[in-house]
């Protein structure tokens, strides 16, 4: 493999692995600011164990989500420094706004909130974890506002004189349509997950019968917060693809592998024959379904990849300008049907335990335990998708990915870097998936002190030393 | 002044601010054995740092963030060019953060010992490495054009371990120890403080020696500018005052003393660098400037107006925060320090499901 190839994978590893936590962080961070709430308004004690049991699951997954983020802000730099230098008058903005609104507010209310529960009255205390969960939401913002730019450049000039593009008008390139959808399929996204976190720890333990009470209620919180994102994904996932068209309709063609444009497209669910759809044996199809899905009429017409080849070249000179398309095709097909698998069993979930039932079945609770992975692997594809639906441009239209890499990396290097990183992660993912799993057994405690309660004799609150 | 000049000072005032906070995160990681004798000191300790040090990252975040809006050609030549130093920093960086947070998660205190390394190699290496990085900045880097026109780094990674960065590293490392031993002096309290109280002046008075040798050496051999030698005496002053305040139990002052003195190294080596961001040692019509290195006017326009109303905001309740856990901590306050968060008892073997 070359540099080229090799940033890419190093880049794609890290960049995946980053987002296997931080949907977690999202979701968990507002389902946990949700349950402390909930203690807080009713007093009732199964939610304050419900805090603390899923507040330590937030934070294991938290540190990770932390030291992970940082490798991805040095390699833009490290790997891809001509792509930095072409877009950094755009993409450094949103970059560094988002470590000052939100990174500063994530860690430093985390950090009160973590150790501050003998410090801080309630009200302010809750507060905290509040101001922590929108400070995540701030940061997916501003990375998505900065990413939306790579698929769909908006608000610049290109400086023929320095080579660059230079921004033109910084709300117009933060709140593009592309920036504002993507976000929105984005923390739904990362709310399915957090759901499918909570929801299948919860019901593995309820038919464990540890702490059924809290786990009944969280369950269901857990069940409802995955069908309510799931609706709201499949909607924007609809509204993106009608922008993907327009925008970067090869990407969409390749995602339905359509070779030749159509009208009407149909939907192809999923084919049987070469990996690439080229020749199909068999496929499944909803007639008329891309059209809808593109276009929102039964008859539209949608473009196909040869058709787009042959434009393409016209406009940008000869290349290949077609994606991995078996990779765009299946990515496409994984997102959704993983994800939607979740809000299937989440509806079996409520309804196995519907009033007050609780199912005995130990295979209910082994697959549940399994269910928190389902709407991770339909997030890792999703970004492959996209990222890989853009090639062979790091930014679209403008910039190919190859002309992006560091000129001065050279194979050994970034090879060795990748080394290192793959085995690094490989070696947390084991140790982090441990504590994880010690902490599910442990199930949410018995029973907890009210931490703010001061206690008459000495005066003081309980400790909460958790380092 | 114009922008590129106001962005040249943010991002001084960014790397301070790192240096300072993260500075005694370092400090503390690498002083835990010396200071920590059994496992509820090494606790304390720890809790010191706990509600803080993320925060504290977070101004190496936005400085480079900064750094690639403001100057993008600089944060790209820089960062490409150091790349094995950055390497090292980063894996330094992810294994003490998880180390932090994972530590105490169990019983086991051959895992905790094993974290232990892990927290004083990934205090170590970054203490060492960002003075080396700074030294070889200042010093200038050989730099090539592209065909195209980009700079680029010109130099393997042997290059940066020259005489003058290695004292530069040194310097750091030191400043940074004794920072640490300072901050514990202040927050602790019983045996950890005894042990990092006496340590702190040993510690000191290696980093003034090694802080005179390198801001010295800058100054004659690479500062264009005779105001410069202000910041070498005030740097003097301010460390001398943080040792006296530390030996007479000031612990307070020595604290934003010692602070105080590593704002004025970085404020001095951005000083000596201006108007240079990345200066060639080859051809210096090569060297990257705050000119010919900035983003566009309206960039630094927007992120200017950004900056003015956040930065106040992020100071205040980050300072609140230290506020907060201003109290000192002592290995009492850690009940049953083998015991781990996530213990689940024994008696309860029944793990699997059904
Ligand atoms: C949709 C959301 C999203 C996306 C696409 C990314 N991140 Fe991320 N990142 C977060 C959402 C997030 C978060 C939720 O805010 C995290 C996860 C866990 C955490 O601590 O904050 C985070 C942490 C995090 C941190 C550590 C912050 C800290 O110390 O508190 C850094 C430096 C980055 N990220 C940088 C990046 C970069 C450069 C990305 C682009 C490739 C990126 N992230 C993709
Ligand atoms: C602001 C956010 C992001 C930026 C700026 C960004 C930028 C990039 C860049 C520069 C590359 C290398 C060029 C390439 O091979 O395509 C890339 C590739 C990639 N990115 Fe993103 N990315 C972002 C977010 C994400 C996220 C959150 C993910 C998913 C977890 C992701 C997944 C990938 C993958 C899988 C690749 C490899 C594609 C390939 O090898 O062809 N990206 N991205
Ligand atoms: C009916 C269901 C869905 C549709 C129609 C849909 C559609 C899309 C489209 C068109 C994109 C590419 C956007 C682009 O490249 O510009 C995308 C990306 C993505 N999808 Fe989905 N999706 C659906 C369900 C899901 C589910 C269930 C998940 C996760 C659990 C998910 C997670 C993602 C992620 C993380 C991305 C990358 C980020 C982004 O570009 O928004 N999607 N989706």
């Amino acid at each position: 493999m070359d540099v080229l190839d090799l940033s890419r994978l190093q880049f794609g590893v890290t960049t995946v692995y980053h987002f296997l936590f931080v949907p977690i962080t999202i979701g968990l961070s507002f389902l946990v600011a949700g349950m402390q709430t909930a203690w807080v308004r009713t007093n009732n004690e199964k939610w304050l164990r419900a805090t603390k049991f899923f507040g330590k699951i937030f934070l294991i997954n938290f540190a990770m989500g932390v030291v992970t983020g940082i490798v991805q802000e040095f390699q833009f730099g490290m790997n891809w420094s001509d792509f930095s230098r072409f877009v950094g008058d755009i993409f450094g903005a949103p970059l560094a706004v988002e470590g000052l609104l939100a990174f500063f507010l994530e860690s430093v209310f985390l950090g009160l909130w973590i150790f501050g529960w003998d410090r801080l009255p309630k009200k302010l205390h809750l507060a905290t974890i509040w101001l922590a969960a929108i400070g995540t939401m701030l940061s997916a913002y501003f990375i998505l506002a900065a990413n939306s730019f790579m698929q769909h450049p908006t608000a610049y000039t290109f400086n023929s004189a320095t080579n660059r593009v230079e921004l033109t008008n910084f709300f117009e390139m933060l709140f593009q349509d592309t920036a504002k959808i993507t976000f929105w399929h984005t923390i739904s996204a990362a709310f399915i997950t957090a759901g499918a976190v909570v929801a299948g720890i919860s019901a593995w333990l309820l038919v464990r019968g540890k702490s059924p009470d809290v786990a009944r209620s969280t369950l269901k919180l857990g069940s409802i917060t995955i069908l309510v994102a799931a609706a709201s994904l499949a909607w924007s996932g609809d509204s993106q693809a009608r922008i993907m068209v327009e925008q970067q309709p090869m990407k969409m063609a390749a995602a339905e592998a359509l070779y030749e444009t159509s009208a009407p497209a149909p939907f192809s669910i999923f084919t049987i024959g070469t990996l690439d759809g080229s020749e199909p044996i068999f496929s499944l199809d909803i007639p008329h379904g891309l059209s809808l899905l593109a276009t929102h009429t039964l008859d539209g017409e949608v473009q196909g990849i040869n058709n787009l080849q042959a434009q393409y070249e016209e406009q940008f000179g000869p290349g290949n300008y077609k994606p991995n398309i078996p990779i765009a095709y299946w990515g496409f097909r994984f997102m959704i049907g993983f994800g939607m698998l979740a809000a299937v069993w989440a509806v079996y979930a409520l309804w196995a335990t519907r009033k007050q039932r609780t199912p005995k079945s130990k295979w209910f609770a082994r697959i549940a335990l399994t269910v928190p992975f389902l709407p991770l692997i339909a997030n890792s594809f999703g970004w492959i998708f996209t990222e890989m639906g853009r090639q062979p441009w790091v930014v679209f239209g403008l910039m190919q990915t190859e002309n992006g890499v560091s000129p001065t990396s050279t194979a050994g290097l970034v090879g060795t870097s990748l080394a290192i990183f793959t085995l690094l992660y490989g070696i947390l993912a084991v140790v982090e998936f441990d504590l994880i799993r010690r902490a599910v057994i442990l199930g949410p405690p018995e029973e907890v002190a009210d931490p703010f309660l001061v206690d008459e004799e000495t005066g003081e609150r309980p400790l909460s030393i958790t380092y | 002044m114009d922008l590129a000049t106001v962005w040249f000072i943010l991002i001084a005032v960014l790397w301070s601010g790192y240096f300072v906070l993260e500075g005694f995160d370092f400090g503390v990681g690498m002083l835990m054995p010396v200071v920590a004798k059994n496992e509820g000191e090494r606790r304390a300790v720890l809790t010191t740092l706990g509600p803080l040090w993320d925060g504290n990252e977070v101004w190496l975040i936005v400085a480079g963030g900064a750094t690639f809006a403001a100057f993008p050609e600089w944060y790209a030549t820089m960062f490409s060019g150091f790349y094995i130093p950055l390497l090292l920093i980063l894996l330094a960086l992810i294994v003490r953060g998880v180390a932090f947070e994972y530590r105490s998660k169990l019983s086991n205190l051959k895992v905790r010992r094993r974290y232990d390394v892990m927290i004083w190699i990934g205090s170590f290496l970054p203490a060492l490495l960002w003075g080396v990085a700074f030294a070889n900045i200042v010093r200038g880097i050989p730099l090539k054009a592209a065909p195209y026109g980009n700079i680029l780094y010109d130099g393997g990674f042997f290059n940066l371990l020259n005489p003058y960065a290695l004292i530069g590293g040194l310097t750091t490392l030191f400043l940074f120890l004794t920072h640490g031993a300072v901050f514990l002096t202040l927050k602790t309290s019983g045996s950890i403080h005894d042990r990092a109280k006496k340590i702190a002046t040993p510690l000191g008075i290696i980093a003034a020696v090694l802080a005179v040798v390198f801001l010295v050496w800058t100054q004659v051999a690479y500062s264009d500018k005779a105001a410069t030698w202000i910041m070498v005496v005030a740097g003097a002053l301010l460390w001398v005052g943080a040792i006296v305040a530390h030996k007479v139990g000031r612990d307070g002052w020595a604290f934003i003393l010692s602070a105080a003195t590593l704002v004025g190294a970085v404020a001095f080596l951005f000083w000596v660098l201006f108007p240079n961001v990345f200066p060639a040692s080859n051809d210096p019509s090569l060297s990257l400037t705050i000119y010919n290195a900035s983003s566009t006017e309206y960039t630094l326009q927007v992120m200017t107006i950004v900056a003015l109303i956040f930065t106040p905001v992020v100071l205040i309740y980050q300072a609140w925060t230290y506020w907060i856990f201003r109290k000192r901590i002592s290995a009492d306050v850690i009940p049953s320090p083998d015991e781990g968060s996530l213990d689940y008892p024994e008696e309860r073997p029944s793990v699997q499901v059904g």
